[in-house]
């Protein structure tokens, strides 16, 4: 069973039941799992996660789910790989790859949606809904699918190709709206209130959020048992952020970690959707919302929900925020590609990019572990690096023509 | 001709159970103050100490976000519809 006392409000504390709910009815504040962490204690060692599964259910203590039901498409357990050669191209000392492009559904979306449809099953719904930028709307199709659910999935309507096809390829509704990420969030929220349905980031939230913890509790493991000195993330909602910070605090805090962690956490964004690194960036308590205008479709939420939060962790661990333009983001795509054949999306591409920003700035340092998360596939977002990426050369098939085309290697 | 204002799941206990209530006002702060009177208890959900809109409250008029607008001040037409609903979501 999983080791739940129940949801709490972040903004002003009042206690809830465990149920489908995520705001407070006083203050419409997040609700958030409140865990047991005592029995947790008690229950996890680091031997336990070792002998589970090679998947984010390794951490099930951990997570508000009961084991028997997970719905699980092999979320997670990702690679974390030593990036020398991006490090090099930086000026920065140790760099790590959190690379969750090798999710089942290629992104990190998998973990939340799969603690979301696994919880779905627990409360009974017999159908799933999100509302996505794209790499959710896959996710959940997919989860679905596995679990013999109903979906549906609302997109905004000028989305990816690539994230509609890999969407629609499961069989559930896809709906696309004609308008913005935030006008399809502000749909579901009212949809959630008249449909039975498990909107997994919205009715279903604050179980689902927690799924992005596993980010941190892979990354320590991976690491020896040690928490990175800084961590880059991009930022869409805020809440990949804040929970990766939340991830290392709680190894901690049920005796996984010796020490307690001191990482920096920063954010990436995209100049065309930044409204937390503008915040950050003007000392400003407020959030302002903006209208999205990025190539970057997967961060283009412009009223995060997290946002604030994720400011707070910036602030409180002295890291920093950059905000960069689709030019850098394709670069910061092409950088990672080139140094480490890593090929993310355009979210990758900022949070590259973000991380060349922040290293330029002193922000990063050169003396520090640093981890960067590249959290989808390069594939979903082809668009994006369409211009010059056509081959080398085109040549008939004779050697001649080679060598008129290569007339410059060393044989 | 009036105003509709949409009522979100979690304060229909303040409505009568009603997801939809027809008020009147010229501008969103006058549409509120009306909820207010009609159904005591709105202001003290949606606003804090300061008066403000709680932060994670959000208003729109006829589907847009009022903080892109004028905020409470924003002016609202017979037969439009203002909605509340919460911030947190998605993502």
């Amino acid at each position: 069973m999983a080791h739940v006392l129940g949801l709490r409000c972040r903004e002003c504390g009042r206690d809830y039941d465990v149920a489908p709910v995520y705001t407070c009815e006083w203050c419409f504040g997040p609700l958030e799992v409140n865990y047991d962490y005592d029995a947790i204690s008690s229950a996890i060692s680091r031997e336990r996660i070792a002998s589970g599964p090679a998947s984010i259910w390794r951490y099930a203590d951990l997570l508000p789910v009961d084991r028997g039901h997970a719905v699980d498409l092999g979320a997670g357990f990702t690679p974390l790989v030593r990036a020398d050669r991006l490090a090099a191209a930086l000026g920065l000392g140790e760099v790590w790859v959190k690379n969750d492009t090798l999710n089942p559904t290629n992104s990190f979306k998998d973990r939340v949606a799969s603690v979301a449809l696994s919880k779905a099953l627990e409360f009974g719904f017999k159908t799933a809904a999100c509302a996505s930028t794209g790499n959710l709307a896959n996710s959940v199709a997919a989860h679905a699918a596995r679990a013999g659910l109903g979906s549906y999935v609302f997109i905004p309507s000028n989305l990816e190709r690539a994230k509609v096809v890999t969407t629609a390829v499961y069989g559930g509704n896809v709906v696309a709206i004609e308008g913005n990420y935030d006008d399809v969030n502000r749909l579901c929220a009212e949809l959630a209130g008249t449909y039975p349905w498990a909107f997994v980031n919205v009715n279903v939230r604050p179980f689902y959020a927690e799924g992005s913890k596993t980010l941190a509790f892979e990354t320590a493991e991976q690491l020896g048992w040690e928490a990175p000195d800084h961590v880059v993330v991009p930022v869409a909602s805020g809440s990949l952020l804040t929970k990766i910070r939340k991830g290392f605090d709680e190894l901690h805090k049920v005796g996984l970690l010796d020490r307690p962690p001191a990482v920096r956490v920063s954010g990436a964004q995209a100049t065309g959707c930044s409204p937390v690194a503008t915040a950050w960036l003007e000392g400003s308590d407020t959030i302002r919302p903006v209208k999205p205008d990025t190539i970057a479709k997967s961060l283009a939420i412009g009223n995060p929900a997290d946002g604030y939060f994720a400011l707070d962790a910036v602030r409180q661990t002295e890291g920093g925020l950059a905000a960069v333009s689709d030019g850098e983001v394709v670069e910061g795509i092409r950088l990672l590609a080139q140094t480490e054949g890593i090929f993310a999306e355009t979210a990758g591409g900022v949070t590259v990019a973000s991380l060349k920003r922040l290293a330029e700035q002193g922000i990063v340092g050169r003396d520090e572990r640093v981890v960067v998360y590249i959290t989808g596939l390069g594939l979903k977002t082809l668009d994006a690096i369409e211009r010059g990426s056509d081959p080398t050369a085109t040549i008939k098939p004779t050697l001649d023509a080679f060598h008129e085309a290569f007339d410059d290697i060393e044989e | 001709m009036a105003i509709t204002v949409r009522i979100p799941t979690q304060l229909r206990e303040l409505s009568n159970g009603a997801s939809e209530l027809s008020l009147e006002g010229k501008t969103v702060a006058e549409v509120l103050s009306q909820l207010e009177e009609r159904h005591p208890g709105f202001a003290a959900r949606l606003h804090d100490d300061q008066g403000a809109l709680r932060r994670f409250v959000n208003v729109f008029v006829a589907d847009e976000d009022i903080r892109f607008l004028q905020g409470l001040d924003t002016a609202v037409a017979d037969g439009q519809t203002v909605s509340i609903i919460p911030a947190v979501a998605g993502g």
